[in-house]
């Protein structure tokens, strides 16, 4: 099973995360940028983790053989505090770098103007720079949130069908199918999706642009969730085609409208006894 | 153009495909053109001047990647910025702000524009990273030029400590030659590995024959490579 993690934040993960991933079919994941548990309070910040998704953390995925592309973007969260919103004002000089897939996680968190300013900004971003946008849900009210997300795309230059509204649950599936957008889910351990709600979900509305995700981060979270999602689909009928379109050919069609994702993954570099995350004395 | 940039023309031309070949061509016609004056409006008259646009060749350096594709994008790099001959000034942020792929090119390309110690910063910058695409070209003909004793012996450790061949090192015959605190530390090392029954990387040695003094090359005492016998 060839698995394509569209959404997963490896920044908060360890080593022996990308391993077991590797083990369990990974090949390939987008890093959206997001928030941190500790909320940032100046623009450098997100420039230094910007650098990391450029840089780092690709060359640590590539030691453990996954390809590593992200998303680039003020999030919601932090589009609420004036400290943070200049990012706006660089964020072009970074989403021309080839390993930027999309612009993203950018949509709402608490609805406010700030954010509608933000998502509206962003969402121009994207259009100019010929990139496809990832778009997160509100975990609070989730329904009106996806509709003022929706409103706000239909206003927007960007194509509804350049957009991923991720974070999807059976209240929002219908409504997201509707418009014509990517629909992403985010499977975790107790909130969000579940393994067999995701399958229950497939076989009611099909696996037409679907992407399944882990959004493994800092919490409870389990970045292996996209393989078991592939396991119950395949024991609940799905055929192994049809775990493949979900789990691959879908992240790889949506991430591909950005012409930048390169999946000819080299062999792992060679390493100095089997690891080369090496920080000296070890 | 200088002799290495008329060699990687050559051979980008040999190995792209033709849209990649239009592509790079067009780039480097861009970045051998100077860009328009912005400084032709009176300072201080009417509103605030709009960001400074990003001159056209430094998109054309970061989408390398997707035009050429990445097997010869560090080569593409290389040849825009040896056609653009940025200052050290202009390298500082294009490094900073760059990519890992970014930051390997202006590493590459450093001896070939920046004559001074300007540029030292980013190949230490480089060398602080476990990213070992960076460590290597962090250590080319600028480095072996450049950086201090101490910097460039604990440069070549780094190597033997994070698997970068030391083939990547330039000028290491010259630079290693006679240098007795480089035999110490990689003696030290040898120990260290040894003592933690580890292999010990077969370029230490080579790199300790290196540090005796011309005359004495290959008539290391038994002690240099006495922690060859725990290589397995």
């Amino acid at each position: 099973m060839r698995i394509f993690d569209p959404h997963i934040h490896m920044t908060s993960r360890t080593t022996d995360d990308y391993r077991a991933m590797h083990a369990a079919g990974v090949r390939a994941v987008v890093e959206p940028s997001f928030w941190l548990g500790q909320p940032r309070t100046s623009p450098a910040s997100f420039y230094d983790y910007f650098d990391s998704l450029l840089g780092w953390e690709p060359f640590r995925a590539s030691q453990y053989g996954i390809a590593h592309h992200c998303t680039l973007a003020l999030n919601p969260k932090e589009a609420n505090d004036p400290r943070c919103t200049p990012v706006l004002d660089e964020l072009p000089r970074y989403l021309v770098k080839d390993n930027v897939v999309a612009v993203g996680e950018i949509g709402y968190d608490s609805m406010t103007p700030a954010e509608d300013t933000a998502l509206a900004t962003q969402l121009e971003l994207a259009a100019e720079h010929e990139l496809p946008a990832m778009v997160h849900t509100p975990h609070r009210d989730k329904l009106a949130g996806l509709r003022r997300t929706l409103d706000v795309v239909r206003e927007s230059p960007l194509a509804i069908d350049r957009v991923l509204v991720d974070h999807l649950n059976e209240t929002t599936v219908q409504e997201a199918k509707n418009s014509g957008c990517w629909l992403g889910f985010s499977v975790y351990p107790d909130t969000k999706m579940d393994e067999d709600r995701m399958v229950a979900v497939l076989e009611r509305y099909g696996p037409e642009k679907v992407l399944v995700n882990s959004a493994a981060d800092w919490g409870k979270s389990d970045p292996l969730k996209t393989r078991k999602v592939g396991d119950a689909m395949l024991k609940a009928g799905f055929a192994e085609d049809d775990v493949d379109r979900v789990l691959w050919r879908n992240p790889v069609a949506f991430y591909g409208l950005s012409g930048r994702l390169a999946l000819d993954l080299e062999e792992p570099a060679a390493t100095h006894e089997g690891n080369s995350i090496l920080r000296g004395g070890e | 153009m200088t002799t290495t940039a008329d060699t990687l023309r050559t051979h980008l031309h040999s190995v792209l495909d033709d849209p990649a070949r239009a592509w790079l061509d067009r780039a480097l016609t861009g970045a051998a053109t100077p860009p328009a004056d912005p400084a032709a409006a009176p300072a201080g008259s009417g509103p605030p001047a709009p960001r400074k646009p990003m001159p056209a060749w430094e998109l054309r350096f970061a989408e390398a990647g997707r035009r050429c594709g990445p097997t010869h994008a560090d080569d593409a790099r290389v040849l825009l910025l040896l056609t653009a001959r940025p200052d050290a000034d202009t390298l500082r942020p294009l490094y900073d702000r760059g990519t890992a792929a970014e930051r390997r090119a202006v590493l590459r390309a450093l001896h070939e524009l920046v004559p001074g110690t300007e540029a030292v910063p980013l190949v230490e910058d480089a060398l602080r990273t476990n990213d070992t695409s960076l460590v290597a070209a962090a250590l080319g003909p600028y480095a072996a030029e450049h950086l201090d004793a101490h910097t460039w012996r604990h440069a070549v450790l780094k190597c033997l400590f994070t698997g970068v061949p030391v083939d990547s090192v330039a000028g290491l015959g010259r630079r290693a030659a006679g240098d007795r605190e480089l035999a110490r530390m990689l003696h030290d090392y040898a120990s260290e590995r040894t003592a933690a029954g580890r292999t010990v990387p077969d370029d230490l040695h080579r790199v300790l024959d290196l540090t005796a003094p011309p005359a004495e090359r290959g008539h290391l005492p038994a002690a240099a490579g006495g922690a060859s016998s725990k290589e397995s």
